[in-house]
């Protein structure tokens, strides 16, 4: 009500040009897709990324040389039916990746920002609380979000797509890895408790979303002590139940590689993209009039969030990569050797964003709370975390056949789209002060 | 020269902190104020100028980065190169994952160590120096201001002081 307008005809505009736009862009991709194979199949351009394992010193050898293709075609003949199968399989994943990746970002946008509210209720903070309805906002994408990966997980799960191997029964058949996990990796299952997390989650997140508006009305507190064991609550159950979603929505992608850290990783990337965005939403509300009551400081308090979260990010994304690094376990090393081989800029690049930048521009506690500065920052960091994720899903799904083109950029605008515009009407939804929360007069005179 | 301090002893943070704002609106001198704790915004209300021991301390870091950077090549590189996680490249850069760990806690512990250091020694202190503090009761729970009285009516300003809820007033001539 009181966001009004401006928020909301932004985000139409953002939202009908993208969503129409990748609607063309993914008919024309699918085209695309094949077109490409036959082109390949012309010009044999690429000589045999695939059969990397088997064949890579043939083909570094012949690397540079002009005549290499039909070189390389000479001598792998026998191979190129094959090869031009499983490339086709990874171009016709490639749209879906990309919208699963757009997807999931987004959707582990306001599912971070669920998690920074449920802190911030649960501990009891005394800063937070003007900021609580920019956050009930963000949140409110948190049912349609979820929702859309459930569909594409059920998509996946009637073999649309070939994201998830193990989902593939011919393939499991010839894997006895594979076929050891079946227990756990079955289709059944794995919506099931993608329905159990889904379902939790939004249900939290509706309980404290009312609450929190009854408490507005309310003559007592007793439900901002609700709200309390509510957050408490979802804390746990999001702790159990995030690292799981993480195991069965990104790592099965790759179902031989395993590792014990990517619960927390996934979570790092998470809640520090959702600190960002909910920064760079305040930051937008602000500019336009609204949130009257937040000053510099609840920035310098954000931007020290984004600063901290990014450090922790590239403290677990280390912690991941010197163990398996160090140890050269080849069953856990092959994970890395494909993203440094293969997805050399995106997977250094990411290191770069998520981590130099944010340092570099955030460490001055004046800049964190100039405007400009965190808005360079968060930019950055999205980007960053968009890389992240892209880089966890795109080397098992699409291989060496990646590329950030227009099915990648176009299902990104339209996740942004969709998000921007179901964020915005969100805030409309109610005013943007939670006048009775207790801590609301501290809040307000918050100053660091 | 004879100077002639005041000293006004306080009980509570958040009076002391009245206190300065109010001495400070009707331009005393404040010439110290000792207190057994840091009291949080205190900078600001004395009007010091901000800390510049944070541009100390990053430069300090980006020494100890260099001196780690430096040592691990040396030693692991071209010393006496060293088979890293049975990689035996030889090179810093690619075994440099395994240096990451040791170049990020020598920069904290250069960054850590010279910041105090750079502390004591900004603050003039060292071992065995004798305190400074004129009352052994603001290191248990009393805040103390020291006001310039050189140039004002020590009656007014006892007067003054007394109003802004000082518990003690003394005048040090010396």
């Amino acid at each position: 009500m009181i966001v009004g307008a401006i928020g909301l005809v932004y985000a139409f505009i953002a939202a009908p040009d993208t969503i129409e736009d990748v609607k063309e862009m993914m008919a024309a991709d699918e085209h695309h897709g094949s077109e490409d194979v036959a082109v390949v199949e012309n010009d044999i351009h690429l000589a045999n990324p695939e059969h990397a394992e088997d064949e890579h010193i043939i083909a570094e050898e012949h690397a540079g040389e002009d005549a290499q293709g039909e070189m390389a075609h000479g001598e792998e003949a026998g191979h190129d039916n094959e090869h031009y199968e499983h490339l086709l399989h990874q171009l016709q994943n490639k749209p879906w990746a990309a919208v699963y990746v757009a997807a999931f970002f987004f959707f582990m946008i306001a599912l971070g920002t669920m998690a920074f509210y449920a802190i911030q209720q649960a501990s009891q903070a005394g800063w937070s609380p003007v900021l609580f309805r920019v956050m009930d906002g963000i949140t409110a994408y948190l049912l349609p979000g979820s929702i859309i990966m459930f569909i594409l997980l059920a998509l996946s799960g009637m073999h649309l797509n070939h994201l998830f191997i193990w989902m593939d029964p011919e393939v499991v058949a010839h894997d006895e890895l594979i076929q050891n996990k079946t227990a756990y990796l079955n289709v059944p299952f794995l919506l099931i408790r993608a329905a159990i997390y889904i379902a939790g989650w939004n249900i939290f997140r509706y309980l404290i979303r009312r609450n929190s508006l009854r408490l507005d009305e309310a003559t007592d507190d007793r439900l901002h002590k609700t709200n309390f064991k509510l957050a408490a609550g979802f804390l746990v159950f999001f702790l159990v139940s995030e690292s799981m979603m993480s195991w069965d929505w990104i790592m099965s992608v790759d179902p031989h590689w395993f590792s014990t850290l990517f619960g927390w990783y996934v979570f790092a990337s998470m809640i520090v993209s959702a600190v960002t965005m909910i920064a760079l939403v305040t930051i937008y509300l602000k500019s336009r009039g609204f949130l009257e009551y937040v000053n510099d400081s609840h920035i310098h308090d954000l931007a020290k969030f984004m600063f901290g979260f990014s450090i922790f990010w590239t403290y677990l994304w280390f912690s991941q990569f010197m163990l398996i690094w160090y140890s050269n376990i080849p069953e856990e090393v092959t994970y890395f050797i494909t993203r440094i081989d293969d997805y050399t800029l995106p997977f250094f690049g990411m290191v770069v964003m998520n981590f130099v930048f944010p340092v570099l521009l955030l460490m001055n506690s004046d800049y964190k709370r100039l405007n400009l500065f965190v808005i360079m920052a968060g930019i950055i960091i999205l980007c960053g975390h968009y890389l992240d994720i892209f880089v966890m899903i795109m080397p098992s799904t699409v291989g060496e056949s990646w590329f950030i083109g227009i099915p990648e950029i176009s299902a990104l605008l339209m996740f942004a789209g969709l998000f921007v515009f179901i964020v915005f009407s969100g805030l409309t939804k109610a005013p943007l002060l939670p006048k009775r929360n207790p801590f609301i007069k501290e809040s307000k005179h918050f100053h660091y | 020269m004879a100077s002639k301090v005041i000293h006004a002893i306080y009980t509570d943070d958040d009076l002391l902190l009245q206190a300065v704002k109010q001495v400070r609106d009707a331009r005393y001198h404040i010439a110290e104020i000792y207190s057994p704790f840091p009291v949080h915004g205190l900078d600001k209300a004395m009007g010091l100028e901000p800390t510049r021991l944070a541009i100390a301390s990053f430069i300090y870091g980006l020494i100890g980065l260099s001196v780690a950077i430096v040592m691990m090549n040396f030693i692991m590189i071209e010393d006496w190169p060293q088979d890293i996680g049975g990689k035996p490249s030889f090179s810093f850069l690619q075994n440099l994952p395994a240096f990451v760990p040791i170049i990020f806690e020598l920069t904290v512990f250069f960054a850590a160590h010279l910041m105090v250091i750079t502390f004591y020694m900004r603050s003039k202190l060292w071992p065995f120096k004798a305190a400074e503090n004129p009352d052994v009761r603001t290191t248990d729970d009393h805040f103390l201001m020291e006001i310039d009285a050189s140039n004002h009516s020590v009656e007014e300003l006892s007067k003054f002081l007394y109003d802004t809820g000082a518990l003690e007033i003394k005048l040090i001539e010396n």
